[in-house]
C-alpha cells in the first residue's frame, strides 16, 4: 500500500496530489508539461521536501509534516529512473548496476539481518544476472555509458534502480529523449517489470500511447493539481473528466 | 640512466632533493584540506563565505615575505601556535625543512583550492542525487561520484601547487631561513650562488633543472588530466 498526500508551492504553481495505490502494477502520472508530475515523484523520492502532507510506502512513513518525519533520500529505498538516465560516466555498466546493490546489501547485512542467506553477496550476483537477462543488457557489462545508445542507457538505468532492491520504482518520462524505434525497443521491458520483479511502478509521462500500453491506473494532473485517479480505462473514458476537457480544448 | 652525481655538485644535488621533498610534503599535507575547502566553497553558502574565500586567497596577493613574517609570528618559538607545538609535541618548525614545507604549503594552497573548487563546481549534481536514490550515504556519494569526477581538477591543483612550492622563495627564507641541507631549496641555493663570485655556472645549472622539473610536471599533469577526462567520457 502506497499512500501519498503532498502539497508544495513552487513559484507560482501550487502542487497538490493525494492518492493511494494498493494494487501492484504501473501507475501513470499523466498531464501536460509543467503540470507538476515530476515534482510529485521528486517529493516521494525525497528530492524535494513537501510543504505539507505525508508519504507512506508499505507501512513505513517516509515523510510526515505533522510528526516531522523526513527520511533521508538514501534511506528511503525508492528507485528512480530519470529521464536522462544519469549513469555514472566514470564507471562501467556492471559497476553502475552494482552501485546501489552494494549500498543495500551492506546495510541489510549490518542492520536488518532478516535473512542471512539472502543478504550477502550471492543475492547480488544472482540478481545481477537476472536483471541483466530481464533487460537484455548482459552483453553491455564491460562498456562505459559513453559507448551506449539512448535505449541501452535507459535499460541500464532501470537495472541499476532494480538492483538497489527498491520497495517502489519511480520513472520520470524514461522514453522522452528516445526516438520511436528505441521507444518501441524499451516499452516491452518496462511493461514486464511489475510481474517479473514485483515492485510497484509510478510512471510519469505525457504520452497517451505509453499510458495505453503500460498503465494499470492513472493519476491525471493539471496546473499542479491531481484531478483524476483510477483505473486507466475509467479515467480516460470518464465523461466530463478534466483529461477529456483538456484533450478537447 | 642519467647519473645526477656526475651532472650536479653535492650542494646542487642536495638543494634539488630538498626542494622535491619540501614540495612533495607541502602538497601532500595541503591536499586533504584543499579538497575540503574546495568542496565547502563549491557547495555551501554560509555567512562570512566571502571573508573565508578572501583569506584563503590572501597568499596569492600578499608579498611572500609578509606571509613568512606572519608564519614566524604564529609558528615561531614564541608564537601562539609555535610555543604550543614545542610544549606539547616538542616540535619546532622554524629553521627546519618542515618549516620550509609549511611556508610552501601556505603559498601553494590558494592555487590548489581554486583548481579543485572549479572542478567540483563542474560536477553534475544530478548524478549525486541519482547516487542518493540508490541508497548511497553522502560520504559514499562524495568518495565514489564527486571526487572521481573532479580528479582532473585535483591533478591540476596538485601540479600547480607543486610548481608553486618549487619556486617558493620569500616566505621560506623569512620563516625557515637559508640553511644548507635543511632549508636551502633550489631557489634559495640559486640566490646564494649568485651572491658569491664564480657561482654563475652552478646557478645556471640549477635554473635549467628548475625549468625542466616545471615543464615535466606540466606535461605529466596534462597527460593525466587528459587520460582521466577520456576515461570519464567513456572513450578509454
Amino acid at each position: 500500500m502506497i499512500e501519498i498526500s503532498v502539497k508544495k508551492q513552487l513559484g507560482s504553481v501550487g502542487i497538490r496530489a493525494a492518492f493511494s495505490i494498493s494494487a501492484p502494477g504501473i501507475t501513470a502520472i499523466f498531464g501536460d508539461s509543467g503540470a507538476g508530475k515530476t515534482s510529485v515523484i521528486n517529493m516521494i523520492a525525497g528530492l524535494i521536501r513537501p510543504d505539507e502532507g505525508s508519504v507512506r510506502v508499505h507501512g513505513t512513513t517516509l515523510f510526515d509534516s505533522k510528526s516531522r518525519v523526513n527520511v533521508a533520500m538514501h534511506k528511503r529505498r525508492i528507485g528512480y529512473v530519470f529521464q536522462d538516465g544519469r549513469l555514472f560516466p566514470h564507471l562501467d555498466v556492471k559497476q553502475n548496476l552494482l552501485y546501489g546493490a552494494h549500498n543495500r546489501t551492506s546495510r541489510a547485512t549490518l542492520n536488518e539481518n532478516q535473512d542471512g542467506a539472502e543478504s550477502g553477496g550471492p543475492l547480488t550476483s544472482r540478481s545481477l544476472s537476472d536483471v541483466g537477462e530481464l533487460l537484455g543488457i548482459t552483453h553491455l557489462f564491460v562498456r562505459r555509458p559513453g559507448q551506449l545508445s539512448g535505449g541501452e542507457k535507459q535499460r541500464v538505468a532501470i537495472g541499476r534502480a532494480l538492483l538497489a532492491n527498491p520497495r517502489l520504482l519511480l520513472m520520470d518520462e524514461p522514453l522522452a529523449s528516445l526516438d520511436a524505434p528505441r521507444k518501441n525497443e524499451l516499452l516491452p521491458y518496462i511493461a514486464r517489470l511489475p510481474a517479473e520483479v514485483g515492485v510497484p511502478v509510478i510512471y510519469v509521462t505525457h504520452s497517451m500511447d505509453e499510458i495505453e500500453r503500460l498503465a494499470d491506473q492513472v493519476l491525471y494532473m493539471r496546473d499542479g493539481i491531481a484531478t483524476e485517479f483510477g483505473p486507466t480505462e475509467e479515467v480516460l473514458n470518464k465523461p466530463g473528466s478534466s483529461y477529456r476537457r483538456s484533450a478537447l480544448l | 640512466m642519467i647519473n645526477l652525481n656526475s651532472l650536479l655538485s653535492p650542494v646542487e644535488l642536495e638543494a634539488l632533493l630538498l626542494s622535491i621533498r619540501v614540495s612533495f610534503w607541502a602538497v601532500a599535507a595541503g591536499l586533504p584540506f584543499g579538497i575540503l575547502c574546495g568542496f565547502v566553497l563549491a557547495r555551501y553558502s554560509f555567512p562570512g563565505k566571502m571573508l573565508v574565500d578572501g583569506l584563503l586567497h590572501l597568499p596569492l596577493v600578499t608579498p611572500p615575505v609578509v606571509v613568512g613574517y606572519l608564519l614566524l609570528v604564529l609558528f615561531g618559538r614564541n608564537g601562539i601556535i609555535g610555543s604550543w607545538l614545542a610544549e606539547v609535541f616538542n616540535v619546532t618548525l622554524v629553521f627546519t625543512w618542515q618549516g620550509a614545507a609549511l611556508a610552501s604549503a601556505v603559498m601553494a594552497f590558494p592555487l590548489m583550492v581554486r583548481a579543485i573548487r572549479l572542478s567540483i563546481e563542474a560536477v553534475d549534481r544530478r548524478l549525486e542525487a541519482a547516487a542518493a536514490t540508490l541508497g548511497a550515504h553522502p560520504l559514499r556519494v562524495f568518495f565514489t561520484i564527486t571526487l572521481p569526477l573532479s580528479i582532473p581538477g585535483v591533478i591540476a591543483g596538485v601540479v600547480l601547487g607543486f610548481a608553486r612550492s618549487l619556486g617558493e622563495f620569500g616566505a621560506t627564507i623569512t620563516f625557515a631561513s637559508n640553511i644548507p641541507g635543511a632549508t636551502r631549496t633550489l631557489p634559495l641555493a640559486l640566490y646564494t650562488l649568485l651572491q658569491v663570485p664564480g657561482g654563475e655556472a652552478s646557478a645556471m645549472r640549477l635554473a635549467v633543472i628548475s625549468l625542466l622539473i616545471s615543464i615535466l610536471a606540466l606535461v605529466l599533469a596534462e597527460f593525466l588530466s587528459l587520460r582521466q577526462k577520456r576515461r570519464i567520457e567513456g572513450h578509454a
